[in-house]
C-alpha cells in the first residue's frame, strides 16, 4: 500500500510541475500575479509531493518488501539497517528518484525564497525549472520506475553490492546530487536572463549563492568519492581519471569558473553573456554526467547502452534541454549589453584569465573521456585515453592556474598595477622558494616535480593569507584598528580566502603523497614482517570473524614507528560477502601526523612448509590527509561564503540602482596604494 | 548515480589487490624492477573496464605483467615495449594514447582553447569602447535637451 502511495506521489508530482511550468509561462505571458502565485505553489507542492514518494521507497527498503524490482535487485534483508536505507539510493532507479527529489527540491526553493528576483524574471526560472522537472520526472515514471511490482517476489533480494555498503558512498550521492542539480537553478536562470533580455549585477548576485552551494555539494561530494576509493579499493589510489569521475569533476570545474565569472558581472557588469554561457553549461554538463554513466558508453565501450531505451532517453532530455537553452543562447545574447570596460592588467582580467584555462581544463577532461567513443565511431580503432594524457594536459593548465592565483584578489578593478600586487606576494614568494630549496635537499628522492608542488602548495596558502594579511594592514596599522578591519571582512572574503588556501593544502597533500609514497609487499607467515618507510609491520595473528552479512579473515598487525615505538594496531579484513559471492578488502589505516600507514590484507596461500601465508601489503601514504583536509576547506570556504549577509540580502530589493556603487569593502581596489 | 557506473569500471581492480607488487612476479634486479612498475601504469588491462596492469589482478594482467617484466628482463627499452604490445593488442592497450595525427585533436585542442580564449581577451582589450560609447539617437537628444535646460527633463517617466 505504501509503495503504490509512492508511485502515485510521484505521478502527481510530474502533474504538479506540469503546472508549474504552464502557470509561470504564462504569468509571464499575461503579467499575472495570480497565476505567478499558482506556478510557485506548485513547485513546492511538486516538492512535498516526491519527498512523499521518496520516503515510500526508504519504507520499502527498510522493511524489505522483494514484491518491488528494484529492493528485489539491490537490496538483502541480512544487509544493516543504514545500507538499506542507503540502498534507496544506491541503483539506477532510486537514484533518479534523489536527482528528481534534488530538483524538485530546488525548485521549491526558487519559487519560496526568490522574492528578490523581478516578477518576470522569476516567472521565467520557475517555469523553466518546473520544465527540467517535467523531462526527469516523466523519464523516472515512465521508464525508470522505482516502484514497480513483481509478480512473482523472490524471498530473498540480491544485495547492494558490498564495495558500496560504506558510510562514505550513502553519504556521497545526497551531496553530489546537490552539486549536479543545484545547477539547473542556475540554469533557469540563465534562461530567464535571456527571455528577459538582461543580465545586469543584480541577476549575477542572484546566480551566485545558488552556484556556491552546488559547488559546494559538488566538492563535498567528489571528495566523499575519492575517499572511499582511497580506503576502499585497496591500494591507496584517491583519483583515477575514471569517466565517472570525469564526469562529477566537469561540472565542478565550469562551477568554479561560473563562480569567478559571475562575481566580474556582479561587480562590474562586464561578461554577462559568459556568465549566461558558464550557467547554462553547468547542468549540461551535470545531464551529460548523469548520462554517461547511466547509459554503459564509457564502461563498456562497445555497447552503447546497457539498456538502450534509457540511454537513448537520457540523451534525447540532454539534447533537448541543452539544444534549447543554447539556442536562446545564440539568438538572444548578442543583443546584450556588453558591460563595462577593463584593462588589461585588472580583477577582471585575471578572473577572465582563470575562466580561459578553467574552460580548456574541462574542454580536455570532456575531450579525453569522449575522444575514444570518437575515434571509434570515426575510424573504427579503439584506442585508450587514460591518467598519462590527463597528467600531461590537466595538470600543466592547474599549474598556470594556481601560479596566477594569488595575484588575482590583489589586484583592482578596471585598471591594476601588476608590480604592485606582485610586491605585496614576496613573503609568499620567498617562503615558496624556501619550500622548494628544502624539499630538493631533504626529500629523498629528490624529485623536481615534488619540489615544485610544494613550493605551489606554500605560495597558495600564504599568497591566499597576504590577501587577508594586506586588508588588515597587518604589521602597518595599530592593532586596535587591524582588529576592527578584521573583524570587518566579509564573510566572503574569509570564504574566498579559506577555498584558495584549501587547494594549496590539497595541493601540498597531492604532490606529497604521489612523489614520496612507498610500498611493500612481502608474503608473511605469522609471526613475520615486513618494512615500509622505515615503519616495521609484524603479522601477529589471523582470524575469522563474523559480521552482519558476511564472513572475514581479521589481521592483527602490530606495527612500529621508525623509532622503535609502537605507532598502531592495525587490523585489515578480508570479506566475503555470502549474498553476492564477492570479496572485499578493508584496509587498515594508522594516521600518523597527516600521513597515512596503510595496511592490506590479501589472499591466504599455502607457503613453503605448508604452512598458511598471506599476501600483506604496506603502503607509506605520506601527508596523504590534507589530500582530503583541503578540498574540505574548500567546501567550507564557500560555504561561509555562502552564509554572507550580503548574499542573503536579495538584490532586487536594493534601493540603489543595479549596478553597485562600490561602497561595499570587498569591491575596493585592494592593490591600490595606501 | 556514480555509485553504479564506478562499480562497473572498478570491480575488477577490487578483487585484485596489491596485485603488481606481488613478490612472486617481482624481477630480481630493483633498476628492471622500477621500469616495469612505470610501465604497468601505462598498459591497459584489456578485460578491465578502466585500469591499468598495475592495478590489476585479473589474469590477463598478471599475463600482461609477466610479458613486460621478461621484455624488461631481456634489456628491450620502454619503446620496444610499447611496440612489441601494440603490436599484438593494438593501441587500446596503451593508456597514454600515442602522438600522432589521428590523435592531434586530443592533444593540442586543450592548447587551441587556452589560445582562443587568449585571443578573444586580447580582443576585447584592443576593441575600445565602441560600444559603451555610442549613444542612441534618443539618450543623443535627451542629452543634448539636458544641456539646454536641465530641468527640463525632470519629472518625465523614466
Amino acid at each position: 500500500m505504501i509503495v503504490e502511495i509512492g508511485a502515485f506521489a510521484l505521478i502527481l508530482s510530474l502533474i504538479l510541475s506540469v503546472l508549474q511550468t504552464g502557470a509561470s509561462a504564462l504569468a509571464r505571458v499575461r503579467r499575472g500575479p495570480v497565476l505567478a502565485a499558482v506556478g510557485e505553489g506548485a513547485a513546492i507542492a511538486a516538492f512535498f509531493t516526491l519527498a512523499v514518494a521518496f520516503a515510500a521507497l526508504i519504507y520499502a527498503f527498510v522493511v524489505s518488501d522483494f514484491s518491488v524490482a528494484n529492493v528485489a535487485a539491490n537490496s538483502h534483508s541480512a544487509k544493516p539497517l543504514l545500507y538499506r536505507v542507503g540502498g534507496a539510493w544506491g541503483s539506477h532507479e532510486g537514484s533518479m528518484l534523489m536527482w528528481c527529489l534534488a530538483l524538485t527540491g530546488f525548485g521549491a526553493l526558487l519559487a519560496g525564497y526568490g522574492r528578490g528576483l523581478t516578477a518576470g524574471l522569476k516567472a521565467v526560472a520557475v517555469a523553466t525549472q518546473g520544465a527540467l522537472g517535467i523531462a526527469f520526472l516523466a523519464y523516472t515514471v515512465f521508464a525508470s520506475n522505482p516502484f514497480w511490482r513483481l509478480t512473482d517476489p523472490p524471498v530473498e533480494g540480491r544485495s547492494l553490492n558490498p564495495l558500496l555498503q560504506d558510510p562514505a558512498l550513502i553519504l556521497h550521492p545526497p551531496f553530489l546530487y546537490v552539486g549536479y542539480v543545484g545547477l539547473s537553478v542556475v540554469f533557469s536562470l540563465a534562461i530567464a536572463a535571456l527571455v528577459e533580455g538582461r543580465a545586469d549585477a543584480a541577476w549575477a548576485r542572484w546566480v551566485r549563492p545558488w552556484t556556491l552551494a552546488a559547488w559546494s555539494g559538488l566538492t563535498v561530494g567528489i571528495t566523499l568519492g575519492a575517499f572511499w576509493a582511497y580506503y576502499e579499493l585497496g591500494w591507496g589510489g584517491w583519483w583515477f581519471w575514471d569517466p565517472v569521475e570525469n564526469a562529477s569533476f566537469m561540472p565542478w570545474l565550469i562551477a568554479t569558473a561560473l563562480l569567478h565569472s559571475a562575481v566580474v558581472t556582479e561587480r562590474r557588469g562586464a561578461l554577462p553573456g559568459w556568465t549566461i554561457f558558464l550557467a547554462l553549461g553547468g547542468y549540461t554538463f551535470s545531464m551529460l554526467g548523469a548520462f554517461l554513466v547511466r547509459s554503459g558508453v564509457l564502461t563498456s565501450v562497445h555497447a552503447f547502452a546497457v539498456d538502450p531505451t534509457r540511454g537513448v532517453l537520457l540523451l534525447t532530455i540532454l539534447g533537448v534541454t541543452a539544444g534549447l537553452g543554447f539556442a536562446l543562447f545564440a539568438w538572444r545574447a548578442p543583443a546584450m549589453a556588453r558591460g563595462g570596460m577593463f584593462a588589461p592588467i585588472s580583477r577582471e582580467s585575471a578572473l577572465v584569465l582563470n575562466n580561459i584555462l578553467l574552460a580548456a581544463a574541462t574542454a580536455t577532461v570532456l575531450l579525453g573521456t569522449l575522444y575514444p567513443l570518437i575515434r571509434e565511431a570515426m575510424a573504427g580503432e579503439a584506442i585508450s585515453v587514460g591518467p598519462p594524457y590527463f597528467n600531461l594536459t590537466f595538470t600543466p593548465l592547474m599549474f598556470i592556474l594556481l601560479l596566477l592565483l594569488p595575484a588575482g584578489p590583489l589586484l583592482a578593478w578596471k585598471r591594476a598595477d601588476a608590480g604592485a600586487a606582485l610586491q605585496r606576494l614576496w613573503v609568499a614568494a620567498l617562503l615558496a622558494a624556501v619550500a622548494a630549496v628544502a624539499t630538493l635537499a631533504l626529500a629523498e628522492p629528490r624529485s623536481l616535480f615534488g619540489a615544485a608542488g610544494l613550493a605551489l602548495g606554500v605560495w597558495l596558502i600564504v599568497g591566499s593569507a597576504t590577501e587577508v594579511a594586506e586588508r588588515i594592514r597587518l604589521f602597518r596599522a595599530p592593532r586596535g584598528e587591524v582588529l576592527r578591519r578584521l573583524g570587518g571582512l566579509p564573510r566572503g572574503t574569509w570564504g574566498m580566502t579559506l577555498a584558495h588556501a584549501g587547494l594549496g593544502v590539497f595541493v601540498l597533500g597531492a604532490v606529497f603523497e604521489t612523489t614520496w609514497k612507498a610500498e611493500t609487499a612481502e608474503v608473511l607467515a605469522l609471526g613475520q614482517r615486513l618494512e615500509v618507510a622505515g615503519y616495521v609491520v609484524a603479522l601477529e595473528n589471523v582470524a575469522p570473524v563474523q559480521g552482519p552479512n558476511f564472513e572475514a579473515e581479521q589481521a592483527t598487525l602490530r606495527a612500529f614507528a621508525p623509532n622503535g615505538t609502537l605507532a598502531c594496531m592495525a587490523r585489515p579484513e578480508r570479506r566475503l560477502y555470502s549474498a553476492g559471492g564477492q570479496t572485499t578488502s578493508e584496509v587498515a589505516i594508522c594516521t600518523r601526523g597527516l600521513s597515512h600507514l596503510y595496511v592490506v590484507l590479501g589472499e591466504r596461500r599455502t607457503g613453503a612448509d605448508g604452512e598458511p601465508v598471506w599476501l600483506v601489503t604496506g603502503y607509506w601514504n605520506p601527508w596523504a590527509l590534507l589530500i582530503f583536509l583541503g578540498p574540505g576547506l574548500m567546501a567550507l570556504g564557500g560555504v561561509v561564503s555562502l552564509s554572507d549577509r550580503r548574499l542573503r540580502l536579495a538584490a532586487g530589493r536594493r534601493a540603489t540602482p543595479a549596478m553597485p556603487a562600490g561602497p561595499e569593502p570587498a569591491s575596493k581596489p585592494v592593490g591600490e596604494p595606501a | 548515480m556514480t555509485a553504479l557506473g564506478r562499480w562497473l569500471a572498478i570491480a575488477c581492480a577490487v578483487l585484485c589487490l596489491g596485485a603488481a607488487s606481488d613478490p612472486g612476479e617481482r624481477l630480481a634486479d630493483p633498476a628492471q624492477e622500477a621500469r616495469a612498475r612505470a610501465l604497468f601504469k601505462e598498459v591497459r588491462c584489456l578485460v578491465c573496464q578502466n585500469e591499468s596492469i598495475d592495478a590489476s589482478n585479473a589474469e590477463l594482467a598478471q599475463d600482461l605483467r609477466a610479458i613486460v617484466r621478461q621484455e624488461v628482463a631481456q634489456g628491450r627499452s620502454d619503446v620496444e615495449v610499447r611496440r612489441f604490445l601494440t603490436d599484438r593488442y593494438g593501441e587500446y592497450v596503451l593508456l597514454k594514447p600515442r602522438f600522432s595525427w589521428a590523435n592531434a585533436a586530443l592533444w593540442l585542442f586543450p592548447l587551441l582553447v587556452v589560445l582562443g580564449g587568449a585571443g578573444l581577451l586580447v580582443g576585447r582589450w584592443r576593441s575600445p569602447q565602441a560600444e559603451s560609447a555610442a549613444l542612441s539617437s534618443e539618450e543623443t537628444e535627451a542629452l543634448a535637451r539636458l544641456a539646454d535646460d536641465p530641468g527640463a527633463d525632470r519629472g518625465s517617466a523614466s
